[in-house]
């Protein structure tokens, strides 16, 4: 019997069929338990659904390379996803164009802010030079962040982690900062959200509101424009 | 669906290769979603199939973040010397993000006049 048990899991565990669907199940456990808590931020499904999967992984011994044969199918969508997102930018285009000053000098402020309280903080702490670097994209989504990083000479797989990291934090906590600065206005919202934390932020945000999803889209877009041209300027003068 | 599903692709496709041959510092994909935006604007509406697709996919965006979610196991070695001023900077400066770029937006919104349609607070 447990010879035959050896067998389907050995069987099972070079297919990518456990690894899709594990990251499923995860998910879906983590999305029930986000909506029965009426959204509350701080279950945010990807963090509920890794937390989850890193345990079981740790305790299959199952190698990350291993999972990702099959989570890789999901991981894929995130492209098609990203062009999806021109569809409700499209639709509530003519709010973003009527407040188009008030988003271009929002962006950039929060694009140089981003990129300064991050390193400044890590600074003061004494991070070590390396880490400063790779940290100084944390904001983008992750395929400019890691371009970005490969540039200046940081390591860009520390800023891949970097960048989920601080989407993360941004979709847990980010509800409770909007509400202490007191801006209830949902574009503001979703812009915010997007400059800070792009894909992960962007998705928390279309979860509240529609035209703050559309704004925090827009925001993450032109946040990896601006921050891929600011960030090596900061450098420069910096250094 | 397939339909919708395949614009979405081409759109990313031709991002991808728009993306590599001028060496602009955007993904692919963000140059796709640019692309469809360009191809809705030109249309003047969106087709419904299309509407459904993208919707039922942006519902759960969060899943698509998963994957590349656990990869973070794989690197902590690389942050366990440094966890402290990596987790202030990433936790304090992303709220500090979120908290400028909100606010100042706001300032700024309220200064040309607030639609009314948008105000609100979640729960």
């Amino acid at each position: 019997m447990r010879s035959e048990l050896q067998e389907i899991w050995v069987y099972l565990s070079t297919t990518p069929l456990l690894g899709l669907t594990v990251t499923l199940c995860a998910y879906v456990l983590g999305y029930h338990l986000y909506r029965k808590c009426r959204f509350n931020p701080l279950l945010n499904p990807v963090l509920v659904a890794v937390l989850v999967l890193v345990a079981l992984l740790l305790a299959s011994e199952t190698p990350y390379s291993r999972y990702f044969e099959g989570a890789q199918f999901v991981h894929f969508m995130l492209g098609p996803a990203t062009v999806a997102l021109a569809v409700p930018l499209y639709r509530h285009f003519h709010l973003v164009r009527r407040s188009a000053l008030a988003l271009g000098v929002a962006l950039g402020c929060g694009s140089v802010t981003a990129v300064l309280s991050g390193v400044g903080i890590a600074w003061v702490l004494g991070a070590s030079r390396e880490t400063l670097l790779s940290l100084a994209p944390k904001s983008v989504t992750t395929p400019v962040a890691m371009g970005i990083a490969e540039q200046i000479g940081g390591l860009p797989s520390l800023t891949a982690v970097l960048v989920i990291l601080s989407g993360i934090t941004g979709a847990a906590l980010g509800t409770f900062t909007l509400n202490i600065v007191r801006v209830k206005d949902w574009r503001a919202r979703g812009t915010a959200m997007g400059v800070a934390s792009h894909g992960i932020g962007t998705a928390r945000a279309f979860t509240v509101n529609e035209v703050a999803g559309a704004f925090s889209s827009l925001a993450m877009g032109l946040n990896a424009l601006a921050t891929a041209i600011l960030v090596p300027v900061l450098i420069a003068l910096l250094t | 669906m397939i339909e919708s599903l395949t614009v979405l692709l081409v759109c990313q496709l031709v991002g991808e290769v728009i993306a590599r041959a001028s060496g602009a510092p955007l993904p692919g994909p963000v140059i796709g979603m640019a692309i469809l935006f360009v191809g809705l604007a030109l249309r003047g509406r969106v087709p419904e199939p299309l509407q459904e697709t993208t919707r039922s996919i942006l519902d759960h965006l969060s899943l698509l973040f998963v994957p590349a979610g656990v990869g973070v196991m794989i690197y902590l070695p690389l942050i366990a010397d440094e966890w402290l001023p990596i987790a202030a900077a990433i936790v304090i400066g992303t709220l500090i993000t979120i908290a400028v770029t909100a606010w100042i937006m706001n300032v700024l919104l309220g200064r040309t006049g607030r639609s009314e349609d948008t105000g609100g607070r979640e729960k």
